[in-house]
């Protein structure tokens, strides 16, 4: 996504517009990222739960992994995700590793 | 049949000479917390509104970070606001300067200059006015009363043109204090000289908005740089609004005021009120003596001159700048000499400057006490900072 530029803003940070937070993504100052391996996860959901930002999603459906099959999966927000790695270190089977974002 | 304007002049003191210039212009909301030498003005403010000459909405705040805060709210709403403070109270509304300056609100205010605690002093210096220098708000320092009255209308034309905050400084006590015969414009003619203009955003049930929103780093240093560069509009803006005003009602300062610096081969420079006039007297009186004696006044202070100082300073052999506020621990003690020292550096000038520190709580800053720089100028021509007046 390219932002605007400074001379393209509304002149002293005004929001010209009502309601457009539903549509602002919040996640530019990340840094690492955050990537499931979907084939380590054990469903445990901790990630999900220690989230401070609740952007981990928990999907609904069948997910045949390996020789597994699991009505779950965990995936990841990136536009609201702020990269501060909670997930990472809560996860108790490291299925998760911080990716340096490049920009 | 042309109808004669007699001509209106009354004594006033500069802060009854911002107060004028606030009527003249039809203000719609005033706030202010009195403070010395700063009263006086929303004083003769008081006045005008109890008498019906003035139709302005006045807020009684309970201090001067709620008197700038409530016309930052108010000028989001699209009014014309004044507030005025002083020392301590400019340094209480610090914080809101940058709100104000962010938010791109065409507020004015004036600033008679007083010296910061500790220890208190009520006396007039530019202390308070130089800690606010890096706030995003266009500075004058002007040196007259009339001037006070003139700039304060021009800074509405300019605020309201450019999208910033202006502040109109002057020497506290020794100008807001002291009388001088002002000229004053025909009412009329000055709110046809600053109408109202349309502003891009307002706070308008009708058209909401939001502002004072958070930035996160994506946006928070673009929305920074468009200050930037509306300082450098602003400093074009200022020329073109003081050339319109003097085409309009006959005076015009320029944004840097020379004396006798046709042929000077030294120069003093200065901003406001009693340094100027002592540094011409003594001018005159270095010219006299056959020293080729110059005073170069900085009147828009921010955004800086550059190119006017450079141009003032060029033909000079060397040059000294009263600074009339200190900044402690920089290289050199002084705002103005700093400023000056920087833009000659970028553009490759090489002369030597001295740094004197004068004036401090309104310590005297006699004629006598400029004419020794001259002497010294000419005698040493050297770097460096004096503190002039100081018992060491
Ligand atoms: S990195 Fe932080 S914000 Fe992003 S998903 Fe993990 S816990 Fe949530
Ligand atoms: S914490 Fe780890 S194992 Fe548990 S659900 Fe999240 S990714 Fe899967």
């Amino acid at each position: 996504m390219t932002l605007p530029k400074a001379t393209e803003l509304p002149i002293g940070a005004v929001i010209p517009e009502p309601g457009s937070t539903r549509r602002n993504t919040t996640a530019g100052w990340r840094t690492l990222r955050p990537v499931i391996n979907d084939e380590r996860c054990v469903r445990c959901q901790l990630c999900w739960l220690y989230c401070p930002e609740g952007t981990i999603v928990e999907k609904k459906g069948v997910f045949k992994v390996g020789g597994r099959t699991y009505d779950v999966r965990y995936e990841i927000n990136y536009d609201y995700c702020k990269g501060c790695g909670i997930c990472a270190n809560e996860c108790p089977t490291k299925a998760i590793e911080m990716v340096p974002e490049t920009p | 049949m042309m109808v004669q304007k007699t001509k209106q002049v009354e004594a006033l003191t500069s802060n009854y000479a911002a107060a004028y210039a606030v009527k003249a212009v039809d203000v719609d909301v005033i706030a202010v917390y009195p403070i010395t030498p700063q009263t006086t003005i929303i004083e003769k403010l008081s006045e005008f509104i109890a008498n019906g000459e003035l139709n302005a909405e006045i807020i009684h705040v309970e201090s001067e970070h709620s008197a700038l805060s409530a016309v930052v709210g108010a000028s989001a709403t699209g009014a014309r606001v004044f507030t005025a403070t002083s020392s301590q109270g400019l340094e209480f509304a610090h914080e809101v300067l940058h709100i104000a300056s962010g938010f791109r609100l065409p507020i004015v205010m004036a600033v008679p200059g007083r010296a910061l605690s500790a220890p208190i002093s009520i006396h007039g210096d530019y202390s308070d006015v130089m800690n606010a220098r890096d706030t995003g708000w266009v500075i004058y320092i002007a040196a007259t009363a009339q001037e006070v009255y003139d700039t304060v209308i021009q800074a509405y034309k300019l605020a309201e043109s450019v999208l910033l905050p202006v502040m109109v400084a002057y020497d506290g006590f020794l100008m807001s204090h002291t009388m001088e015969p002002v000229e004053l414009n025909d009412e009329e003619e000055v709110r046809s000289f600053v109408p109202r203009a349309a502003r891009p955003y307002t706070l308008n049930p009708r058209r909401p908005v939001t502002m004072g929103p958070l930035a996160s780093p994506d946006w928070y240093y673009e929305l920074k740089y468009q200050q930037v560069l509306a300082l450098r509009e602003a400093y074009k803006a200022a020329a073109e609004v003081d050339a319109q005003y003097g085409r309009r009602f006959g005076r015009r300062y320029g944004l840097v005021e020379g004396y006798r610096m046709e042929d000077a081969d030294y120069a003093i420079v200065v901003y406001g009120g009693a340094a100027y006039g002592n540094a011409r007297e003594a001018a005159d009186r270095a010219r006299e003596a056959g020293i080729a004696a110059g005073v170069v006044r900085v009147r828009l202070y921010r955004p800086f001159p550059t190119e006017e100082v450079l141009k003032a300073l060029e033909g000079v052999k060397a040059f000294a700048v009263v600074d009339r506020a200190i900044m402690f621990g920089s290289p050199a003690e002084g705002p103005l000499y700093k400023d000056i020292a920087t833009a000659m550096y970028i553009h490759g000038v090489d002369k030597p400057a001295l740094n004197v520190i004068h004036g401090i709580g309104q310590r005297p800053i006699y004629v006598e006490d400029m004419y020794k720089i001259y002497a010294a100028l000419r005698e040493n021509p050297r770097r460096g900072v004096v503190f002039m007046g100081v018992r060491i």
